[in-house]
């Protein structure tokens, strides 16, 4: 450890240990969570564009079902939704507790807010691009996977930005219920132990977590407007 | 071959219904480019729609080659085959527009794709190997001149460097019927010039049916064989291009003839007082026409030597319909009421057409 560290945080450096295990199971919540909410609220995102009355498959009933489940979900607040989910939470994975525990409710947190962001980057594919190639004889199948993901790319890895860094935020809340992570670490050992230098450090390292996200989805975003990002 | 017959299509809109095609007939040979004009919201995208099943019709019956007789009622479509009447899958459709090309105003190209990766679009995912997509996408680059913007993606392109690219995007299945949905309306004046002649070889060279619609009179003029006129979702007028031109039958034809004709200004000059429309028996304001079979006579000056009359011109237009000629004059009569009088049974009997104008 290095001198100065130590005389910044000296609280820290007693535990640093237990500082770098919150800090590895808040990316491994992060991750595993964040992978789950790309694929379903993708997904959601996804259906909720081309079952609308001017998709490219309408349905009502389809577009109906996943309106009420996005909206019934994006309305509970995070902290109600962590209590809530419990008894789910035990049923799915066991647990209701540390990073397992934390992962249920967290995905259900985060999938309605990129359901709602993949929606809107859908929707700003020109719908001439979609014309063009229904005229191709693309299926729905190609449609999405050739047209919309293809060409909503940029606005894609701008929602996943978005979605990434509200759910460190995410991540941090349930560590207040008992998930572990840095959310659990600055709350025991920052507040309950009046260690102000713990919750400093905490708010330092999540600053720069959120600023490399920020830093890494922009420069991705920019880079695939107009233009693939791997040419093959 | 493509015949429609007595097709219609009704949009339900929240607070309307909108009758977009009302009862449309039209047959289009094959190998011939078909013009199809009238204002926003006449029916016209419509229709060439219904043609590849974009939209489908409430009723009425598409027969296209190859593909067979679609019939549609209250919009469920059903074909004859072998005998039997079967419902036409979205599968079937998706076939049938792999075998029709089409492209629009806005090209609709894949901003995130190179040139190349947009003409194979169509090409993936239809049994042919990369290296077999290769050979061909090259091809019709050459096709359309632009083997050099292979790696290009849209964003770098001109305009008519895009329409290009989504024409060989549309011809990259060997379709033999090309639907055009003002695709020359966004482009300036030469590369709209250098659009159609691309249309025309393929034309000739492919033997490709082309349908355009189109609110541009000269684009029809330059380029099209036989043209309907669509108003109110309805088809006023039909036939060879040269007759819609030399004889509009119907007000809105005429006036879409005048757009394209120096002869529409007369309406200006006569709001500006240049011109009066007062016609007395000794001065007439007069409009001759010229069709092909009298487009070279030296009408004027033998009239006004014939006749002792002034023959003053006050406007004059000469137009290429395809190769022929159509000529236009806007002169003002003037002499003695009788020579006069004869003067126009003159020119009448000469096969020049000859109109007095009395209303701008």
């Amino acid at each position: 450890m290095p001198e100065p560290f130590a005389t910044w945080f000296p609280n820290v450096a007693n535990y640093w240990s237990t500082f770098l295990e919150s800090l590895a199971a808040t990316f491994q919540m992060f991750f595993i969570a964040g992978i789950l909410v790309i694929l379903i609220g993708g997904a959601f995102g996804v259906i909720l564009t081309i079952t609308k009355p001017e998709g490219i498959t309408p349905s009502k009933p389809v577009h109906m079902i996943f309106e009420i489940i996005t909206n019934v979900f994006r309305s509970i607040p995070f902290i109600i939704l962590l209590i809530f989910l419990i008894p789910l939470t035990r049923l799915i994975v066991g647990t209701s507790i540390g990073v397992k525990g934390a992962i249920v409710p967290l995905v259900f947190g985060a999938v309605p807010f990129f359901t709602r962001q993949t929606e809107s980057a859908l929707a700003d594919v020109d719908p001439g691009k979609i014309e063009a190639a229904r005229s191709m004889g693309s299926s729905p199948v190609g449609i999405v996977f050739r047209v919309y993901l293809h060409e909503a790319c940029p606005d894609l890895i701008r929602a996943i930005t978005i979605t990434a860094i509200s759910m460190i935020g995410l991540t941090t809340s349930a560590g207040a219920v008992g998930a572990g992570g840095v959310g659990s670490f600055a709350i025991n050992y920052g507040q309950n132990m009046h260690y102000q230098d713990v919750v400093n450090l905490c708010v330092i390292v999540l600053l720069i977590i959120v600023s490399l996200i920020q830093l890494i989805g922009n420069t991705l975003s920019r880079a695939t407007v107009n233009k693939e990002l791997f040419h093959l | 071959m493509i015949q429609i017959e007595h097709v219609k299509k009704t949009f339900h809109l929240k607070n309307s219904d909108v009758r977009a095609l009302d009862d449309v007939s039209l047959t289009i040979a094959t190998g011939s480019i078909y013009g199809i004009m009238g204002y926003s919201g006449a029916g016209k995208s419509t229709i060439v729609r219904c043609i590849n099943f974009l939209e489908k019709p409430d009723s009425g019956s598409i027969s296209i080659d190859d593909f067979g007789k679609v019939t549609s009622e209250n919009g469920k479509l059903t074909t004859e085959r072998d005998g039997k009447t079967v419902p036409v899958t979205e599968k079937d459709l998706r076939k049938l527009r792999r075998s029709i090309g089409m492209i629009f105003q806005h090209f609709n190209l894949l901003d995130r794709s190179t040139v190349f990766e947009n003409i194979a679009y169509p090409l993936k995912h239809t049994g042919l190997s990369r290296g077999e997509i290769k050979e061909k996408v090259l091809k019709l680059l050459e096709l359309v001149d632009l083997s050099d913007k292979k790696d290009a993606y849209p964003s770098q392109l001109s305009g008519g460097q895009k329409q290009r690219v989504a024409i060989a995007r549309a011809l990259a299945n060997s379709p033999k019927i090309l639907l055009s949905d003002e695709a020359t309306s966004a482009l300036d004046p030469d590369a709209t010039e250098s659009i159609l002649k691309l249309l025309k070889k393929l034309n000739k060279e492919l033997g490709l049916t082309i349908i355009i619609i189109t609110h541009e009179m000269a684009v029809i003029r330059e380029i099209a064989d036989r043209a309907a006129v669509m108003e109110n979702g309805r088809i006023v007028e039909e036939g060879e291009v040269y007759d819609i031109f030399s004889t509009p039958q119907q007000p809105i034809t005429r006036r879409f003839v005048e757009t394209s004709s120096s002869l529409g200004n007369i309406g200006k000059l006569v709001e500006n007082h240049t011109v009066s429309l007062e016609n007395t028996p000794r001065k007439k304001l007069i409009k001759l026409t010229f069709t092909r079979d009298s487009v070279g006579e030296a009408l004027i000056s033998s009239v006004s030597r014939k006749f002792d009359v002034d023959l003053s011109i006050v406007l004059a237009n000469v137009n290429l319909i395809g190769t022929d000629a159509l000529g236009g004059i806007i002169a003002t009569l003037e002499g003695d009421p009788d020579h006069v009088s004869q003067a126009l049974d003159y020119i009448q009997k000469s096969g020049v057409r000859v109109e007095v104008i009395d209303h701008a």
